[in-house]
């Protein structure tokens, strides 16, 4: 396995800070700015704790990165950001992207991201992406020297060929139908699982009103005052005890996310195949057309129907001279056509071939890391009902003694 | 069908929490109960009869030992009844006894709610300061229960039954002769019997009078101890009834809580369908969120049938105590106001000393008996709640246990795959 830049440096985004300032129109805005701090791995082995570098990035520079990234390397499954607005929000979750939870949450996923880059065997050794990490000023220019947004492909272009591409490779088509599914089921899922998180908020909380009656009712009891107060503090623990619960289910909630988006990316390859399969279509039946009118041309006879067969026809036929320089200027453009073509395959195979290997290493890490999640999740179940066999134990007690 | 064994009682635990209540608590109470001699009102104390045969106790399935109960009775098969005026439910109402008073061991009667109004009026009528276990309502207008839905009438047959078994065990109440003319009469009789006590007239007549007394205002002469249970009843009377809605909302949001995990377990095999790898995982946290489902199901379930019948019963029985403490306050009332005329015609007053004694020995009565009820009902409050309140403690362990069971045997699985998948890493 290379060496990838993961195990060479550490990276954290470690905090974050609400900032204002001008934007590109002039106009006051308040923004949130990540604090990265990548400390060099190698010479911690020797006693001594490698200096900190630091610097302040925003949202807005980590999507300019990522589509960079997605443009210049469009042969990988590149990780996603963390969203951009709070979605799938269960009611006690503010969908406020200043909500100091939404900002911690966006920390720790702009961290993953960054992490994810940098264990990416490919990804890693990009220098842009090396100087997002260690160069303050003058990285937007930089990256926009690149000229990497003149080499995105249009999404009409993309669209147009997703329609009307004849033969893209099978695997392909399967993973895009994948990436579909997988984001219409994560998406079901977060949407139900939060209001499965509202409804056990309620429950938990509604337990807390025991505690307060109990104790005023406490109060005009003699014998069973003991017993009420106390069952009614454990009541109002039994209600806390939720908050934390929640709170630890939406770090689950963001893992799921992260695959969520992740399918948009798989996308984006099978976009990229189908766009470079459809160019190759184009250039092969372009190719196929004009050998046939060179045929056609020299042989005199009309095979396919065209406007200017028929006015030739109809206005006189060209001479001779004119005939052979159009031959001439087709068989020129045959000849470029045909090289086109060849490299256009070459790129075409490559790219299935590179493209696949990184699928590979997606499903591997998919795989691993959603079973990874879905195991912490019942972790988290567990926890759950150990809190509450414990304080309901302890309820118990309290009630028996009334 | 016979309901099992009959709740409410306070001589035995509830079924549900017998495990839990520790034997020497049930004797205290028998000990309280054998020792209550304070209570002469209008019917007298018969002496007690022999310990009832084991056969019949081994029929009820009760779970604690022999008691001093003789007179067994359940309430079940409610009947739909269609005429051409109205439309109304009987119930049956089956009692066994061996009591001497009674002429057979048996009996089999069909009541409608009507005749238990009858019969609660009468009781309070006879022993107006005595506590009368509550009945259900009439209508129940929220939850949008219908008059005649299988939910009503079997929440109404459960409330029946616990209101005829309070009654039994109840010292006084259960040698009233109207109780056991409900219990043995064949319809009838009953409606015979019923057209000769008083009227309707008298009975407002009570009311208008008990009306009157509270607008006078607190009894001037009112001993402490009453005072102070009417206090206590304003407290409790508002604590019951948060306590009565608090868990009403519990139920709610556990329904609302499971009709979203329904939703929940099924998406994840639906997304085990367009995996490989993790296929099994997926299909494995499908089931366990199934099976929490069905726990929280079951959870609900034991919510509805212990304690929010417990909480809606003394919600009513606050009522009742209020009534009982005004109804108190205005036979001392009648007292007060002969003593007061009589204060200003000292002439008369050996012609009206007689009637004096007599209305002093009725407060005395009236006081003793509610004293004693009072005392008795305290009690029996006391042991529902601990073991409503210890019932729902148990419901939620049981829920939490199962759930962990669920969880914990799928990590198992899942560590199991785990090894799996590290062995065939190590082979070369």
């Amino acid at each position: 396995m290379e060496d990838c830049l993961a195990k060479k440096m550490e990276i954290t985004v470690s905090e974050a800070e609400k900032r204002t300032g001008r934007n590109a129109m002039n106009i006051q805005e308040t923004y949130t700015a990540y604090l990265i701090e990548t400390r060099a791995v190698e010479s911690q082995s020797e006693g001594h704790c490698a200096p900190v570098d630091s610097l302040w990035r925003r949202y807005s520079e980590f999507e300019l990165l990522r589509n960079y990234l997605s443009v210049t390397y469009p042969h990988i499954v590149v990780p996603p950001l963390p969203e951009k607005r709070a979605d799938f929000v269960w009611h006690k979750l503010s969908a406020d992207n200043m909500d100091p939870d939404f900002v911690e949450r966006r920390r720790i996923g702009l961290e993953n991201f960054l992490l994810r880059v940098a264990s990416h065997p490919v990804l890693c050794q990009d220098k842009i992406f090396y100087a997002f990490l260690t160069q303050e000023g003058g990285w937007k220019e930089m990256v926009n020297e690149t000229g990497f947004q003149l080499k995105a492909d249009s999404r009409l272009k993309a669209l147009n060929a997703t329609f009307r591409v004849k033969n893209p490779d099978k695997r392909f088509t399967e993973l895009k139908h994948y990436s579909d599914e997988l984001q219409s089921v994560i998406s079901h899922l977060l949407r139900v699982r939060a209001r499965v998180a509202d409804r056990l908020y309620g429950v938990y909380k509604v337990h807390g009103n025991y505690g307060r009656v109990f104790s005023e009712w406490s109060a005009i009891e003699k014998e069973m005052g003991d017993g009420l107060q106390s069952a009614g503090h454990h009541m109002d623990v039994y209600a806390a005890s939720i908050d934390d619960i929640l709170e630890e289910e939406e770090h689950y909630a963001d893992q799921l996310k992260e695959y969520l988006f992740y399918a948009e990316a798989l996308r984006a390859v099978c976009r990229k195949h189908e766009l470079m399969q459809y160019d190759l279509e184009m250039a092969a039946q372009d190719l196929t057309s004009k050998k046939q009118q060179c045929e056609e041309l020299a042989t005199g006879t009309v095979r396919t129907f065209s406007l200017k067969g028929m006015t030739s026809k109809l206005f006189g036929q060209e001479t001779p001279e004119q005939r052979e320089a159009k031959i001439k200027v087709l068989e020129e453009q045959i000849q470029e056509g045909e090289e086109q073509l060849k490299s256009k395959n070459l790129e075409g195979r490559d790219f299935v071939k590179s493209a696949w290997a990184d699928i590979e290493r997606f499903k591997e890490q998919k795989n691993h890391d959603l079973k990874e999640a879905l195991i912490s999740y019942a972790v988290m179940q567990i926890s759950m009902c150990k809190k509450g066999i414990q304080v309901w134990t302890n309820a118990k007690e309290c009630f028996s003694k009334m | 069908h016979l309901a099992p064994g009959a709740p409410g009682t306070a001589r035995g635990p509830l079924l549900a929490a017998a495990e839990v209540l520790a034997l020497d608590d049930e004797e205290d109470d028998l000990e309280v109960f054998s020792k209550d001699t304070s209570l002469v009102e209008v019917n007298s104390f018969s002496p007690s009869v022999p310990i009832s045969p084991s056969s019949m106790i081994n029929q009820y399935k009760f779970e604690d030992g022999p008691e001093l109960r003789d007179l067994f009775i359940t309430v079940d098969d409610p009947e739909s009844h269609i005429t051409a005026i109205e439309t109304f439910i009987t119930y049956r109402v089956v009692t066994k006894t061996t009591r001497g008073e009674f002429d057979s061991s048996e009996y089999e009667v069909r009541r409608r709610y009507q005749d238990f109004l009858w019969l609660k009026s009468k009781l309070e009528e006879a022993h107006p300061t005595l506590i009368i276990p509550p009945l259900p309502e009439k209508f129940i207008m929220k939850g949008m229960v219908e008059r005649f839905s299988d939910e009503f009438i079997e929440t109404r047959r459960k409330a029946l039954h616990k209101f005829l078994n309070r009654i039994a065990d109840h010292p006084t109440l259960t040698f009233n002769e109207d109780f056991k003319i409900f219990l043995t009469a064949q319809a009838w009789e009953l409606s015979s019997h019923k057209k000769q006590g008083p009227g309707l007239l008298s009975r407002m007549g009570q009311t208008v009078r008990a009306v009157a007394s509270s607008v006078r205002g607190a009894v001037k002469n009112r001993p402490e101890m009453f005072t102070e249970m009417n206090n206590y009843m304003e407290t409790f009377s508002q604590k019951i009834n948060l306590l009565d809605k608090i868990a009403h909302r519990i139920y709610k949001e556990e329904r609302d809580y499971f009709n979203e995990m329904k939703e929940y377990g099924p998406i994840h095999t639906l997304w085990s369908a367009s995996e490989e790898d993790i296929a099994e995982s997926l299909k494995g946290i499908a089931s366990c969120i199934d099976r929490c489902c069905k726990a929280t199901e079951r959870r609900m379930a034991g919510l509805s049938e212990h304690l929010l019948p417990i909480l809606h019963e003394y919600v009513l029985y606050s009522e009742i105590l209020m009534g009982v403490l005004k109804r108190r306050d205005q036979i001392q009332g009648e007292l007060d106001s002969k003593v007061d005329a009589l204060a200003n015609k000292k002439t008369e007053k050996d012609l009206f000393s007689e009637e004096i004694g007599k209305l002093e020995d009725k407060v005395e009565r009236a006081n003793n008996a509610l004293k004693a009820d009072w005392d008795r009902w305290k009690q029996n409050m006391q042991w529902d709640m601990r073991s409503s309140f210890t019932n729902v403690a148990e419901n939620n362990l049981r829920y939490y246990e199962e759930c962990l069971a669920t969880w914990e045997s799928f990590l198992a699985s899942q560590s199991v795959d785990l090894h799996v998948e590290e062995d065939s890493e190590d082979r070369p």
